[in-house]
């Protein structure tokens, strides 16, 4: 019994770890907003999430550096990294950075992990609905929606 | 009313009856995932985003559901075995935990293979889909290794089973982790308001392959059993009666 005892507390101080730790982590990313409002841990590194903006990506030649634009809909920044980026990293998708802000207001990340969404599609389908109504997203991602009003 | 339940509760005739159930399980599961394994391969059409990659989810959603459908037989199994004292279940419970361990692995590399390039990480920590579903391989573990500490067996039964019915907390947290949380893993695609979010060419092969797999793991499963069954009843009538006539004959 004693052995049963043990097990149990043992899962169910395993689980109420677990869900305090998800708790702390339940902001995975800090939004780009907060970032512009200066809502961020400063002497750490933290992960910032957005979409990246239409048109943004830029590739230095010759290096694995790129430079991109990262948005809520409602306010963007720049984000500078260099290494091999994921498959799915491409203009308007949600990306979350990992790294920190430097002086000049742009985020220097280390990482940069790419979200996708539950949807999948064949390339026709989705091509043509992306022609039947270029979506909010799209739009949005182009900056003219929402104004950036950050106090 | 309650003669079946008991009727099912006797090892001979569980024997006997997992021995008819086993190929009706087995054939039309396998007959499933090469169905599946073809139109999942040759006739699904690519994903719009991420190409010919994404057919890897003919093995990690399987699996994954798998681990979670494993952990909650073997919780109730272990439930039904403490309340109504039933040996039988408590061998079932005993049975799966191998299984649901293979596929808790199974699923957590096919999850890490298929995150590299998309998502472009192995693994990470703050996933919460992730992270509760390594602590369901490690609850398969914690039980394994209890069952294997304690020599007597109506005693590992009972230890085993309360430790399955706590870690059970666990199944929900994986399945609603990522509506709870934020994560990297995206949310349920079948299981979702408005159907599932995903074209029916790339469906139908899934489908058959979930059901392939739970049929296949049916199938292992009662094998499992059965053998768990003559170890436990190895001093029996019965199991002496049979081996007896399986030499004569």
């Amino acid at each position: 019994m004693l052995a049963v005892g043990l097990a149990v507390l043992g899962v169910a101080a395993a689980a109420g770890l677990t869900l305090q730790a998800f708790k702390d982590n339940m902001m995975f990313f800090v939004s780009v907003t907060e970032v512009v409002a200066g809502e961020y841990p400063k002497d750490r590194n933290f992960r910032v999430g957005g979409l990246v903006v239409d048109g943004s990506i830029e590739r230095a030649d010759g290096s694995l550096d790129v430079n991109f634009m990262v948005t809520d809909l409602r306010c963007e920044i720049p984000v500078m990294y260099t290494g091999v980026l994921p498959d799915l990293f491409r203009e308007g998708q949600g990306v979350v950075a990992h790294g920190r802000m430097d002086a000049a207001g742009t985020f220097v990340a280390d990482e940069v992990l790419a979200k996708h969404d539950e949807n999948y599609m064949a390339p026709e389908v989705a091509e043509s609905l992306a022609m039947q109504h270029s979506d909010g997203i799209a739009m949005a991602a182009s900056g003219e929606q929402l104004e950036c009003d950050v106090e | 009313m309650w003669t079946w339940f008991h009727k099912l509760a006797s090892p001979p005739h569980f024997y006997a009856l997992a021995d008819k159930l086993i190929p009706w399980l087995s054939v039309p599961g396998y007959l499933l995932i090469a169905y599946g394994v073809y139109a999942g391969l040759f006739i699904a059409p690519e994903d719009y985003q991420q190409g010919d990659a994404f057919r890897i989810i003919y093995v990690h959603v399987p699996s994954a559901y798998l681990s979670m459908l494993a952990y909650m037989i073997m919780a109730i199994a272990g439930g039904i075995g403490l309340i109504w004292r039933m040996k039988l279940a408590h061998a079932v419970a005993a049975s799966c935990a191998p299984l649901g361990a293979s596929f808790t692995f199974l699923a957590l590399a096919t999850g890490s293979i298929w995150g590299r390039p998309m998502w472009g990480t192995w693994w990470e920590w703050g996933d919460p889909r992730l992270t509760s579903e390594l602590i369901l391989l490690f609850l398969y573990f914690g039980y394994m290794a209890l069952r294997g500490a304690i020599d007597d067996t109506a005693k590992a039964d009972k230890a085993s089973a309360v430790l399955a019915l706590v870690g059970a907390v666990n199944v929900p947290i994986i399945h609603f982790s990522v509506e709870w949380w934020s994560s990297l893993h995206q949310g349920p695609t079948l299981i979702k308001e408005g159907g599932p979010a995903i074209d029916p060419g790339m469906l139908y092969p899934l489908l058959a392959m979930i059901f392939g797999f739970s049929l296949v793991f049916g199938g292992m499963l009662l094998r499992r059993v059965r053998t768990e069954v003559l170890r436990r009843e190895s001093r029996t009538r019965w199991v002496k009666d049979m081996m007896l006539q399986s030499q004569e004959g």
